[in-house]
């Protein structure tokens, strides 16, 4: 498979679509996330899978947002997402409030081809009133299943083959699985096919789903890479600082996503 | 308070809410539960914690839907759960309150009703976050406990209705507790952390939760 740029993955994102994103802790595609502000991307429809975090407050606070789906939006222990919020409070867009297992097993009907899946547990929450679509079944909710137009993500490597390597975070496998086609950036080149080695397969997710890989070292930056870098927590705690204003958050996308390569520098 | 902080009181009392716990899973921000259950394991080698978000060796190698599908089958007993709002029938809203909006939902409409003793536990208390009636109910269960900075309270499942057993400094808790509950004529103070209890949490237990909860670690021990 020939490698594509970072740019080259961020164009074929269009307006409108519904793009799947993991949480903080999962390697989203800052890079790429940082690219769709600069192509000035608009009414994206955001799928947490379950939850999402910086990525989302970025792209929210960049006006690329028209509709959100997810079981939370937080930046963990740096605080609330705070561009979420005002959108939120401000109606700026639509949410689509969800809970983790509503949402995993929306996207494993998606992957099975099946319409729905049931849920347990949820048909007491008031989530039930405002997803229409849910429908109760005696204790179990029926969820649709989501299908999204591209997952969007970051591995630590990609292979010659086409393959991604995530390891445990198996959501972006599913998240790949339901989705119509997959964009990821990645650390580092394998060569050869991975799934040619045993140990390395179970962590892979197969260029089936792949629509497009593009190398982008530190590209998860400031999330992390678990066993490569971690999250720069200094870094997420003052853009959470500077993003409680939206003159505060147009000076971080100025100095951090509207002059490209900077972010690919240490904190 | 005594030579201890807060949080070192707060972690006593989870500890021994665990008693008799297998397994505990801890979700996001959770600091202060995942230190009141590592300091459970310091004298229960066998109990398990697993934390949902941890950044080394996490516990989960299907990814993020492995907690709830291991909810699903009752192979974790304890889960803990906080919120914007908490309401006297022990409901809890994690979406909207007073025109603010907050994260959302997390796994909560499942894990409350799932998993058999849910801990609710919020830091503030006060009648802007224990309401009569939450503006939004992200889920709603029967509680093993409610604790909050300022006291615990037990839930009777029966009536649906919170009793408070015991405050953490003496005062008047009623006037700052925004729904009705049940309460014995004379309330008992929350014992204070054993020497040896804050030896094991400034010790083997601020070690294991550093590396996830770094500005916990730092703020409430120092640790950098």
């Amino acid at each position: 498979m020939r490698f594509s740029t970072v740019e080259e993955l961020a164009a074929s994102i269009e307006d409108g679509m519904l793009v799947a994103m993991p949480p903080d802790y999962s390697m989203p595609a800052m890079e790429i996330v940082r690219c769709l502000i600069r192509k000035k991307i608009k009414r994206l429809r955001l799928l947490g899978v379950p939850i999402l975090g910086m990525c989302a407050d970025l792209l929210i606070g960049a006006g690329c947002v028209d509709e959100i789906e997810s079981s939370a939006v937080s930046l963990g222990e740096a605080g609330l997402a705070p561009r979420f919020s005002e959108a939120a409070e401000k109606n700026l867009v639509k949410i689509k409030d969800a809970t983790c297992p509503a949402i995993h097993s929306a996207l494993q009907a998606a992957e099975k081809g099946v319409p729905y899946m049931p849920v347990a547990g949820i048909a007491g929450s008031d989530l039930m009133k405002e997803r229409k679509e849910w429908k109760a079944q005696g204790d179990l909710v029926l969820v649709p299943a989501i299908r999204p137009d591209v997952a969007l993500f970051h591995a630590r490597w990609a292979d010659e083959a086409g393959n991604v390597w995530v390891g445990r975070r198996r959501e972006l496998a599913t998240a790949a699985h339901a989705a119509r086609t997959s964009l990821v950036t990645f650390e580092e080149k394998k060569p050869g096919d991975m799934l040619e080695d045993e140990l390395l397969a179970p962590g892979v997710i197969s260029s089936v789903y792949i629509g497009g890989v593009a190398p982008a070292p530190r590209g998860a930056w400031p999330l992390g890479v678990p066993g490569l870098y971690g999250v720069d927590d200094l870094h997420l705690s003052r853009y959470a600082k500077a993003a409680k204003t939206r003159e505060g958050f147009q000076a971080y996308l100025d100095e951090w996503v509207l002059t490209p390569g900077k972010s690919y520098s240490p904190a | 308070m005594g030579p201890y902080a807060r949080e070192e009181l707060l972690a006593c009392v989870i500890a021994r809410l665990l008693r008799g716990s297998r397994h505990a899973a801890i979700g996001a921000a959770s600091p202060i539960p995942a230190a009141g259950a590592f300091l459970y394991k310091q004298g229960d080698p066998a109990f398990r914690v697993s934390l949902q978000q941890r950044r080394a060796a996490n516990p989960f190698s299907e990814g993020s839907r492995e907690l709830f599908d291991l909810a699903g089958q009752g192979r974790i007993d304890t889960f803990f759960l906080g919120g914007a709002q908490i309401d006297g029938s022990a409901a809890i809203n994690l979406v909207r309150a007073d025109g603010r909006r907050f994260p959302g939902s997390f796994g909560s409409a499942f894990m409350y009703p799932m998993v058999k003793n849910t801990i609710l536990f919020r830091e503030e208390h006060s009648k802007r976050v224990l309401v009569p009636k939450v503006e939004f109910v992200s889920a709603r269960g029967d509680p093993a406990a409610l604790l909050t900075g300022k006291a615990l309270f037990s839930w009777q499942k029966d009536k649906r209705r919170f009793r408070l057993e015991s405050v953490h400094e003496a005062g008047d808790i009623r006037s700052e507790t925004g729904f009705d509950y049940d309460s014995p004529g004379e309330i008992a103070l929350t014992p204070a952390p054993s020497a040896g209890d804050l030896a094991l949490l400034r010790g083997p237990v601020a070690k294991a939760i550093a590396a996830d909860y770094p500005d916990f670690a730092k703020r409430v021990w120092g640790i950098n």
